[in-house]
């Protein structure tokens, strides 16, 4: 069996600096791969290059067998199977949470109305917000519209759920409602590329956390030899400092 | 200098040039707020059809109004006639014409400025659940810059009718044209400029009231 994800010789510049440096990785259905590092060693460019937020400047991108990143793909059409969640929610400030997830399915004429609203309060139910349907964004805490954000994704029905770093906007006591949804979402069997500093997230949940610096992946390993038992000095070095504070 | 004398007398005059100029800025606006839309997108666009913006917003802000209404109404027309076409446009046509292009100019900057404060996430977002650039466009970006810059807009349409008195001096027989013609037959200058002046005063306030009411009710 192919892997969901390919990704092959992965290279991304911004002007003159490469920020990715040749990435390779396969990703298999229902994964949870989390991935780690410090700041700046190109992890969020990584993950949006997936869904091709940011253009790759050279290498392969390959998703359920499509090339996504040849000439002349449609990148509309595949990203409906692509969530994403982003660290500032991105909600839609002037729809309701309601509003917010149905509105992609009935623009894209995916569901009509009436079937968009029964799944929008069915995901509402499901990240615990029912109550919450017809409140505006502003109104609700940070950690209550990344569930919103995670539900609007979810509309779209993806077999992939891109994750950039979506508890660090977050107060710390909020955190573990939003990483509560992510578990389940991960343990029905949704694959997941979660780009997180939630190390205790990536023990439980991941089946493979990514270390990458300086846009390369440095080391790639299941959590538990990865926190326990790191190859590479820099991902010791990194661990050290992320566990001990 | 008695004002319920000249009231009576030019009160009238005042009204019905009052009511031109309202309804050649309402109509040039409601033009103007499409065109300014039009020339915002292309703007923004990374097409060749930003040039077109950039040109049309340059030589707009460019150039005084009043030599645009100038150029309109007896350049244009003449130089048309030395390429042989016969056109004559009446006072009304060249005040139309000049404050919508005027007015689309204004609104293009505003429209554009709206657009970029839209945060950059918002575009993302939407792009990432499958919107086609022009669908997140109109379902995210738009309705949240139209909030953003309706208080310039307003102003913009404040602007706009202010401008309208520009267009009395190719005879366009709005507010200061009527009382210019007064005051020759009658010399009451300051009766009559008051009389201007509460007149706009009254129409603007009214307009800066209803724009508060409008934006209350679509703030987010």
């Amino acid at each position: 069996m192919t892997a969901q994800i390919v990704v092959k010789n992965l290279h991304k510049y911004f002007g003159k600096l490469e920020v990715l440096k040749g990435i390779d990785i396969e990703i298999n259905k229902g994964e949870v791969i989390c991935v780690i590092g410090p700041s700046g060693s190109g992890k969020s460019t990584f993950l949006r290059c997936l869904n091709r937020l940011e253009e790759p400047t050279d290498g392969e991108i390959v998703v359920d067998g499509e090339t996504i990143t040849a000439p002349g793909t449609d990148i509309n059409k595949i990203r409906r199977h692509i969530g994403m969640v982003f660290q500032q929610f991105n909600l839609f400030p002037h729809l309701s949470a309601k509003q917010n997830i149905m509105m992609a399915p009935l623009e894209l004429k995916i569901k009509n109305k009436k079937e968009a609203e029964e799944k929008a309060l069915e995901l509402l139910d499901r990240v615990g917000l029912s109550e919450k349907a017809d409140v505006m964004p502003r109104q609700l805490s940070g950690g209550q519209q990344q569930r919103v954000a995670i539900a609007r994704a979810l509309a779209m029905e993806p077999d992939i759920m891109l994750f950039d770093e979506p508890t660090s906007a977050l107060d710390p006591e909020m955190v573990g409602e939003v990483l509560a949804v992510m578990k389940e979402l991960a343990s029905m069997g949704m694959t997941m590329v979660v780009v997180t500093h939630e190390m205790g997230f990536a023990r439980d949940a991941a089946d493979r956390v990514i270390f990458m610096d300086e846009g390369i992946i440095m080391e790639e390993a299941v959590p538990e030899e990865m926190f326990t038992n790191p190859k590479n000095p820099r991902t010791s070095e990194f661990l050290n400092k992320v566990l001990t504070t | 200098m008695n004002l319920g004398k000249v009231y009576s007398e030019v009160g009238p005059l005042l009204i019905k040039g009052m009511g031109v100029a309202v309804q050649v800025t309402v109509i040039a606006l409601a033009i103007a707020l499409v065109l300014g839309m039009v020339a915002a997108l292309m703007g923004l666009s990374k097409t060749p059809l930003r040039f077109i913006t950039k040109a049309y917003v340059w030589l707009i802000r460019g150039t005084p109004m009043l030599v645009q209404v100038m150029y309109i109404y007896f350049a244009i027309p003449q130089l048309l006639q030395f390429m042989g076409y016969n056109v004559r446009l009446t006072a009304f046509d060249a005040a139309l014409i000049s404050l919508t292009l005027n007015a689309g100019a204004y609104m293009s900057e505003i429209f554009r400025g709206a657009i970029n404060a839209v945060e950059k996430g918002q575009m993302e977002a939407a792009r990432s659940l499958g919107l086609s650039q022009g669908q997140a466009m109109r379902k995210v970006i738009l309705p949240q810059a139209l909030r953003i810059c309706l208080p310039s807009l307003v102003n913009q349409f404040i602007i706009t009718l202010k401008d309208s008195s520009i267009i009395s001096v190719i005879g366009f027989g709005e507010v200061i044209y009527q009382a210019r013609i007064y005051v020759g037959r009658t010399m009451e200058s300051f009766a009559t400029y008051t009389w201007v002046a509460l007149f706009y005063l009254v129409v603007i306030t009214a307009l800066t009231q209803i724009s508060k009411v409008v934006e209350r009710k679509v703030r987010i």
